[in-house]
């Protein structure tokens, strides 16, 4: 089922000449994993911003379960949609962090009863029950992500974009959120928009969106993306470990699988033909 | 954190003070401000400065950290006093230069500024020692809602206030770091005359005030996506209770007030 519908998307700030998306066509499916990559400036924060309507389209369309993004719809549109960005000091609203919880709850008009069950349980989630009265200038980068987290699942939402929500995480913060996002997505049945330099944030997705100058430049399933090193190369993300290694055997005359494998997989193959 | 106390800040220790509803608090550290400008006498003021310290006694925090909280801004005190002392006329004159004289009415004048002085600063350290600043924002928050009969924007002002309040200590951390990279690229901070030493800041200010623009913008959005409407009602999370040491403490004011009217008329 098609959750999120962008038709003919273009884009460009007001005083701007230059299209910063130009017509983009993409279809999200309900509780999938889509990464977005692209350079810096390619327009993919930008992508992020209009699904959640924080930013109107120039022209074009964009339907939030079958619900099209405007003016009108906003406040729905917001609670379908968690939003976590890239800086956990500049999304932390609330004096503690149950208060910070809270903010997202109370904009909602949510009783103080119904608020403090819920605040409990989304910081259970994330597991940062410990940490309920604790302010914001105790905590580390990683635990501020996770409270920003933790403010969005407090909303139910059926979305969760994540803006290089980990780029300013430490990589073992970073893997944590990561696997912690793992597991909300399968409990919750989430559909999870990251937005990302991060090859391990890539690997995780069902399916790979390259935004290069303002258009969609690929699009497909991590093999098909990740396989195609001069793409990876040119938008700068990268080669993935396991594909240098697989460069690095054919170069030494080993034969191996023609297609893309994981590290896993391919710790597997040399693995298997050790034996 | 190191374990001094800057003027202001909270001390996390448990004393009957901490326990208040910091509404209560708040009422009490303003009536007593007011109640500093009927002294007129020494034992008025003896009688309000024995309240003082009784309140003191509660907080548990000890006196010597009040002390160090208000050392800073005793040279602002002294130099206030000593205006006072040799720009007043009046009274019997001890000694004149120019337009300078000491009089009895300046010595007079001047040590009752610098009793409202200390006493109203320790006041207002004893609410902030034992109320943390998002509970006095809270008790403000409530102090205002009458405001809210003539359209004043109580709820939008009052977290303004919040988060003002609950970024001063990302602000005080964004200032040591570009301190530190303005060092780097070689500025000294400690030398120079006072003009110089002005001019220093200019480097800090001006970084400091784009990045707290930035900071801003970045919260807005965070706040729009979280679905915050300035104009839409909103219920509360933290809300506050009256408790029956409370009622112990509103009485413990009215005692004050009291005593203080009492010993006005009697002498």
């Amino acid at each position: 089922m098609t959750q999120i519908k962008i038709r003919n998307l273009t884009f460009k700030y007001p005083d701007s000449k230059s299209l910063v998306l130009d017509n983009i066509n993409l279809d999200i499916k309900a509780s999938s994993w889509t990464a977005i990559i692209g350079h810096n400036g390619s327009g993919k924060s930008t992508l992020a911003r209009l699904i959640d309507g924080l930013l109107m389209p120039t022209s074009g369309l964009i339907e939030v379960d079958g619900m099209k993004v405007d003016e009108n719809t906003l406040g729905i549109i917001h609670q379908q949609i968690g939003f976590v960005f890239q800086n956990p000091e500049n999304q932390f609203v609330g004096a503690t962090v149950a208060d910070d919880v809270a903010f997202g709850l109370e904009n909602r008009q949510i009783s103080r009863l119904e608020m403090e069950d819920r605040i409990n349980s989304a910081l259970a989630m994330v597991g940062m029950t410990k940490y309920k009265n604790v302010e914001p200038i105790n905590l580390s980068g990683g635990q501020k992500q996770r409270v920003a987290l933790a403010g969005v699942l407090a909303l139910m939402p059926k979305v969760i974009i994540l803006d290089e929500a980990t780029s300013m995480l430490d990589p073992r913060a970073r893997q944590e959120i990561l696997t912690l996002l793992k597991k909300l997505k399968k409990e919750y049945n989430l559909s999870i928009i990251s937005i990302t330099h991060d090859l391990n944030e890539i690997e995780l997705a069902d399916k790979i969106v390259v935004i290069n100058d303002a258009k969609i430049a690929k699009q497909g399933s991590p093999a098909e993306i990740l396989g195609d090193k001069e793409l990876l190369l040119k938008i700068g993300v990268g080669i993935p470990a396991s594909q240098q290694l697989q460069s690095l055997l054919v170069e030494r005359g080993v034969t191996i699988p023609q297609k893309y494998l994981s590290l896993e997989e391919l710790k597997n193959w040399l693995s298997q033909q050790l034996q | 954190m190191n374990n001094k106390i800057v003027f202001g800040s909270y001390v996390p220790v448990k004393s009957i003070l901490h326990r208040l509803d910091p509404r209560i608090k708040l009422i009490m550290c303003i009536v007593y401000v007011i109640l500093i400008f009927f002294v007129n006498d020494w034992l008025t003021a003896l009688w309000l400065l024995a309240a003082l310290f009784l309140a003191i006694k509660l907080s548990n925090v000890a006196l010597k950290q009040y002390w160090q909280g208000i050392k800073p801004l005793f040279l602002i005190i002294l130099i206030t006093v000593a205006f006072q002392i040799l720009f007043s006329s009046g009274g019997k004159m001890y000694w004149h230069w120019g337009i300078m004289a000491i009089t009895q009415d300046g010595l007079i004048n001047s040590l009752i500024i610098l009793y409202r002085f200390i006493i109203i600063i320790t006041a207002s350290t004893v609410l902030t020692a034992t109320t943390q600043t998002f509970q006095i924002a809270d008790a403000l928050a409530w102090l205002m809602k009458p405001l809210k009969v003539v359209k004043v924007p109580v709820n939008q002002i009052t977290l303004m206030l919040s988060i003002a309040l609950r970024f001063v200590p990302t602000i005080m951390d964004e200032t040591t770091k570009i301190m530190k990279a303005q060092r780097a690229r070689g500025i000294n901070f400690n030398s120079g005359n006072i003009l110089t030493r002005i001019q220093h800041l200019v480097p800090i200010l001006i970084p400091l005030f784009v990045n707290s623009f930035k900071r801003a913008e970045e919260l807005a959005t965070a706040m729009e996506a979280r679905g915050y409407d300035p104009n839409a009602p909103r219920t509360h999370y933290r809300q506050l209770t009256w408790h029956t040491y409370d009622i112990w403490a509103a009485l413990g004011l009215g005692i004050v007030i009291i005593g203080l009217l009492w010993i006005r008329i009697i002498f």
